[in-house]
């Protein structure tokens, strides 16, 4: 019995909060790291053979991309259920989980069949509690289907990434064109931070994917996050709950960004944007 | 090349998630419906790929009878074909969803070079009904895929990670997710919406097992308990927003 918990790189945080969480669930927790280069199919060979060999009661892994993935095969391989972006697990027969829906704008209770538990845990729903990750190192199984990377491609910009960026500034539809995007980045440039934008303006074509913030985007987490001309809809809200502060500039007093905003600017983007600016500048005395 | 695309039909949330009474699904009364957004895009990059190289595109759908809109609006921007199906109103789980979807791919005439998925559905993001549907066919599967090409009867596929992105080769039939960003999809023209209700669109009713992640109830999440401070209307606000930049030391 115990828990079997799966772990890509046990000093990242995120296999620490997954350790955390099933310490909850049980607190004779083994952990495994897997040998070689990553190859999901074989990876979750690997976690199958391990649970055929151990009987856990249950199966834990970090939500993140390869969390989910590799858990996903050993769920298919086992034809076991998976509770994929797990925040809070009950014990019952059978137990009771919450997960995330709609990239965490929603929740859902459910509960877990299946003679071995599977899930992942949501980053950052649950704190590390300090301990640190023991993890025994397994060598990968062989799968038939299994594939691999044969060769890692291109490098990043070099410029300030979303994702790391301390100060994000968005533009949504109410910036109105491609061309609008230029006092975005002009304010982005003077807070040395990143630009971002909403899924109407990738879907439109102003702006690249690459600067979408949302559940279908990247997720951000700076130390503020200006969200220009955004309404606030649960998609995009999904890849900037993250920010430790938020502030909305919208001239629609009621956009639903004000229930989520720690400040606000009523009016319109293409008057405060560039005056933000030009306020900046004063201060700096330029 | 012959591609199968399975799609979801989920709500357009808007601002704001209400749920029904029975807090078991969404209230949608004044909501609109869309395919979920990396399947979208899943079905423009198959229609990408047969402009290119030739075959069909077949869209398929495990969803309520009202997802006949979402199948008419994908053959709208290309797809060949259409296969429901058709759910009733109960929500199946990732382990019935892809025995369906399974069970509709082996039954049907066509057989498939690749079947696209998007990586994960906006609305319950189980992430792994691909992989269990590429398990089951016995066919190999990448997931986060943001570019596809083919090179000698293998598909070439892009993932981004940290740092670069991942080029996986597999050999066909494959199993492939999609993230948006991997194309942008094109709107319906008024000619392709005419087209798509000629183009055949084939239902069945398969019974809905058991569910295994057995949803007992959706709960909205505690609010953020925020309240807004305004800074003020329009240009004038900009010192007192300085003033709050210097504040949290990011000026």
């Amino acid at each position: 019995m115990g828990v079997l918990l799966f772990v890509e790189d046990p000093g990242d945080e995120l296999a620490q909060q997954a350790l955390s969480f099933a310490r909850g669930i049980d607190p004779d927790v083994s952990a495994i790291t897997i040998s070689g280069d990553y190859a999901p199919a074989a990876w979750g060979q690997t976690l199958a053979d391990q649970v055929a060999a151990r009987a856990p009661q249950a199966v834990v892994a970090a939500g993140t991309e390869r969390g989910n993935e590799v858990l996903a095969h050993a769920a298919a391989i086992l034809d076991l259920p998976l509770s994929a972006n797990t925040t809070a697990f009950a014990a019952g027969s059978p137990p009771t989980v919450t997960r995330m829906r709609w990239g965490g704008s929603l929740l859902e209770q459910a509960l877990l069949h299946g003679a071995t538990l599977l899930l992942t845990v949501a980053p950052h729903a649950v704190a590390a509690d300090g301990a640190q990750v023991d993890a025994e190192l397994v060598t990968a199984s062989h799968h038939a289907l299994a594939v691999a990377p044969t060769k890692r491609v291109g490098a990043t910009s070099g410029g300030i990434s979303l994702e790391d960026a301390k100060v994000v500034v968005s533009g949504g539809r109410g910036v109105g064109s491609a061309e609008g995007f230029a006092m975005i980045e002009e304010l982005a440039a003077l807070l040395g931070g990143a630009v971002g934008c909403s899924r109407a303006v990738t879907s439109a074509g102003w702006r690249p994917h690459t600067d979408q913030v949302g559940q279908t985007g990247t997720k951000v987490a700076p130390d503020i996050y200006i969200a220009c001309g955004i309404s606030g809809a649960t998609q995009h809200m999904a890849g900037c709950k993250g920010a430790k502060k938020l502030l909305a500039i919208n001239e629609d007093g009621e956009a639903s960004i004000f229930a989520h905003a720690d400040y606000g600017v009523i009016g319109n983007l293409h008057e405060v944007v560039p005056a933000i600016a030009a306020e900046i500048r004063k201060a700096r005395g330029a | 090349m012959h591609i199968c695309v399975c799609v979801k039909r989920v709500p357009l949330t808007g601002g704001k998630i209400t749920l029904t009474d029975d807090e078991r699904s969404l209230s949608t009364k004044h909501l609109g419906f869309t395919v979920s957004p990396h399947e979208e895009c899943g079905v423009e990059e198959a229609v990408q790929i047969v402009e290119r190289e030739g075959g069909s595109v077949t869209v398929l759908t495990l969803g309520p009878a009202a997802a006949e809109e979402q199948l008419r609006d994908m053959m709208a921007i290309g797809a060949d074909r259409a296969i429901h199906l058709v759910s009733g109103d109960e929500e199946w789980d990732p382990q019935a969803t892809a025995a369906a979807i399974v069970a509709a791919i082996g039954a049907d005439e066509q057989p498939y070079d690749l079947i696209l998925f998007g990586n994960e559905s906006a609305d319950s993001g189980n992430y792994q009904v691909p992989i269990r549907v590429a398990h089951a066919l016995g066919m190999p599967s990448v997931t986060g895929i943001k570019a596809i090409s083919f090179e000698g009867g293998r598909a070439v596929c892009e993932q981004e990670v940290a740092g670069g992105r991942d080029v996986y080769e597999l050999p066909l039939p494959a199993v492939v997710s999609v993230k948006e960003g991997i194309n942008l999809p094109r709107y319906p023209s008024v000619p392709g919406r005419l087209r798509a209700k000629r183009k055949p669109l084939e239902p069945s009713n398969p019974q809905r097992p058991a569910a295994q992640l057995e949803m007992v109830r959706l709960v909205l999440p505690p609010d953020s308990g925020k309240q807004v401070q305004v800074l003020g209307a329009g240009a004038d606000a900009a010192p007192a927003v300085v003033a709050i930049l210097g504040e949290l030391g990011v000026l």
